[in-house]
């Protein structure tokens, strides 16, 4: 690991006018200590956040709001996320592991960074890693990358479980920077890789994610994520799907879909719920409406497999909702 | 590439490819650098209070190995994928590798070394016995970390919710049907 100098923030504004200058946030660290320690990140000055009072999970009639510090265990384990948004914590805990689920935060969480293989190994082509150094991953080994998003700069997905359910909830994110505050769309977090793959989102320099904001849609309760994996626990998707469905007399009201696994964002999935509204909430219209989830997809030469398993994925996970009570 | 370079590599895409193999600084291959700060640190291990001076980029896990020659933890990968440091931050399990020293100044730690009460083995060390949990033991002293929170957590009423919430520890010789019933006897035990 490069020597970076290390300061705990007692405040906000302490931290962003540290972030500002140029350190970077360290909460939970199991994104950022692994990556500085294989040198793939090489920041120079640190900040730890820890401190900062954004450990707190509030539930109005409107919303749940989630500190960016609050760990994944506490807000998967917290009785009104559980009643009122059951879509978060089963997202959470199909994601990492018990003990990294202890530590990590939910703003880091959203933050993580690609799990391609050759964004980790120094020594291949890397635009992310190395901009203009070339993608090691579109003619190598690519059968976990994306099929929707992508660009001839870099295939990877969004590795997060968590940011493909509040995608899907609807989710907005408070932020706080050196030029003030302001509020974004969780999906207007993740920017496209275009020709710029180093740049993954969308916050302005030294802007701290302070809270986490998810309606209470009238779909919140009846809400599933499922995730495809090569084993049933404590590994990345190969596909997976939220949905959440608000169902009236066996009619389709209003449904919201993303998808994870295949995007180089988490990936909502409008042209789906637009097949989906006024139709009856049974298999066979999941099926024609999920169908049109692949329009766009351009597979890889080894991720095939990825274009059946999408819909697939999403007609399941629509059952799922539609069985919850 | 070497074999362990390989498998680091991959061990961010698929965790499985991180298993434990012999301890060794992943940073060792690196030339070393001089740390550009020391920040004093004071931990609680075991009951014992530490006070120390720390370069900032030392893990938890290479403080207690290095620092404090507590070796029962465990370095397997070093990536946050093996489970084998796991260690209880003030009564939390997690993994040693992936949390700085300098993040938890003050903090309560609880190793392998402080599980048993003097001589006497605490019940869950007692069920890895009679239940032959482990083989080489690599993996071990973090699977009875991990078990220790598994319980108090209350995710171990069944071998179904042992196996998931014990999933982030690799067992490479694959003792997995003795773990869970050595997690489920003491949890069992825990509860009478
Ligand atoms: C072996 C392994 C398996 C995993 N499996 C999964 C999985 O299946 N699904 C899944 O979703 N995730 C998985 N993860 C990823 C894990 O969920 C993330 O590493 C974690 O959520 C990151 O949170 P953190 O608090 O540790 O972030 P950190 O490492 O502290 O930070 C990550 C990034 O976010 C920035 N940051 C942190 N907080 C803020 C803030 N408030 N404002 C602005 N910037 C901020 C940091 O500067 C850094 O760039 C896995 C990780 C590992 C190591
Ligand atoms: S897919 Fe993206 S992260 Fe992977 S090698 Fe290509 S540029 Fe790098
Ligand atoms: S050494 Fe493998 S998880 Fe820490
Ligand atoms: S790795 Fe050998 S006993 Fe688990």
């Amino acid at each position: 690991m490069r020597p970076f100098e290390f300061q705990r923030a007692a405040s906000e504004s302490e931290a962003i006018a540290a972030a500002a200058a140029g350190a970077r946030y360290l909460a939970g660290g199991t994104t950022l200590v692994d990556l500085m320690r294989e040198e793939v990140e090489t920041p120079e000055k640190i900040v730890d956040i820890n401190r900062l009072p954004l450990n707190y999970i509030r539930a109005t009639d409107e919303a749940i709001v989630i500190g960016a510090l609050a760990r994944m265990s506490e807000v998967a384990a917290n009785q009104d996320v559980r009643r009122l948004q059951p879509l978060i914590p089963e997202t959470l805990t199909e994601g990492a592991s018990p003990q990294l689920r202890n530590v990590a935060s939910i703003g880091g969480n959203l933050l993580q960074r690609v799990r391609c293989p050759y964004f980790r190994m120094l020594d291949a082509a890397c635009n992310k890693r190395v901009p203009g150094s070339g993608c090691s991953a579109i003619d190598g080994l690519n059968a976990g990358h994306a099929i929707l998003g992508s660009s001839e700069h870099c295939v990877a997905t969004h590795p997060s479980d968590l940011a493909v359910s509040l995608v899907a909830l609807g989710a907005t994110l408070s932020l706080k920077g050196p030029r003030g505050e302001r509020t974004i769309p969780v999906e207007e977090l993740f920017r496209l890789p275009e020709s710029t793959p180093h740049l993954e989102h969308t916050l302005e320099p030294g802007e701290l994610i302070v809270e986490v904001h998810v309606p209470n849609g009238p779909y919140a309760r009846k809400a599933r994520y499922l995730k495809v994996r090569d084993r049933s626990s404590y590994e990345f998707a190969l596909v997976s799907a939220a949905a959440a469905l608000h169902v009236e007399n066996g009619i389709i009201k209003e449904v919201r879909i993303a998808a994870g696994g295949v995007g180089t964002r988490p990936w909502r999935m409008n042209a789906v719920e637009q097949a989906l509204v006024g139709k009856p909430a049974a298999r066979a219209s999941y099926e024609i409406a999920a169908a049109v989830s692949t329009e766009e997809t351009r597979p890889l030469s080894h991720n095939g497999f990825k274009v059946k398993l999408l819909p697939a994925t999403i007609v399941r996970a629509l059952e799922m909702a539609g069985d919850v009570a | 590439m070497s074999r362990r370079e390989a498998l680091q590599a991959t061990a961010g895409a698929v965790a499985f490819a991180a298993l434990p193999l012999p301890a060794q600084a992943a940073d060792s291959a690196a030339t070393p650098v001089p740390p550009t700060q020391t920040l004093p640190l004071e931990v609680t291990v075991n009951g014992r209070v530490h006070q120390l001076a720390v370069d900032p980029r030392l893990s938890v896990l290479d403080m207690l190995r290095e620092r404090l020659s507590l070796t029962g933890t465990k370095k397997g990968c070093n990536q946050g994928a093996c489970g084998a440091c796991t260690v209880l931050i003030d009564g939390q399990r997690v993994n040693a590798c992936l949390a700085l020293a300098v993040m938890h100044d003050g903090a309560k730690i609880t190793t392998i070394e402080g599980v048993a009460e003097g001589e006497t083995l605490h019940p869950l060390q007692v069920a890895f016995i009679e239940h032959d949990a482990f083989q080489c033991g690599y993996c071990t002293s973090g699977q009875i970390m991990s078990g220790l929170g598994c319980i108090s957590e209350g995710h171990a009423s069944s071998a179904e919710e042992i196996s998931y919430w014990m999933s982030g520890n690799i067992c490479r010789c694959g003792a997995y049907p003795g773990i869970v019933a050595a997690v489920a006897q003491a949890a069992k035990e825990d509860r009478t």
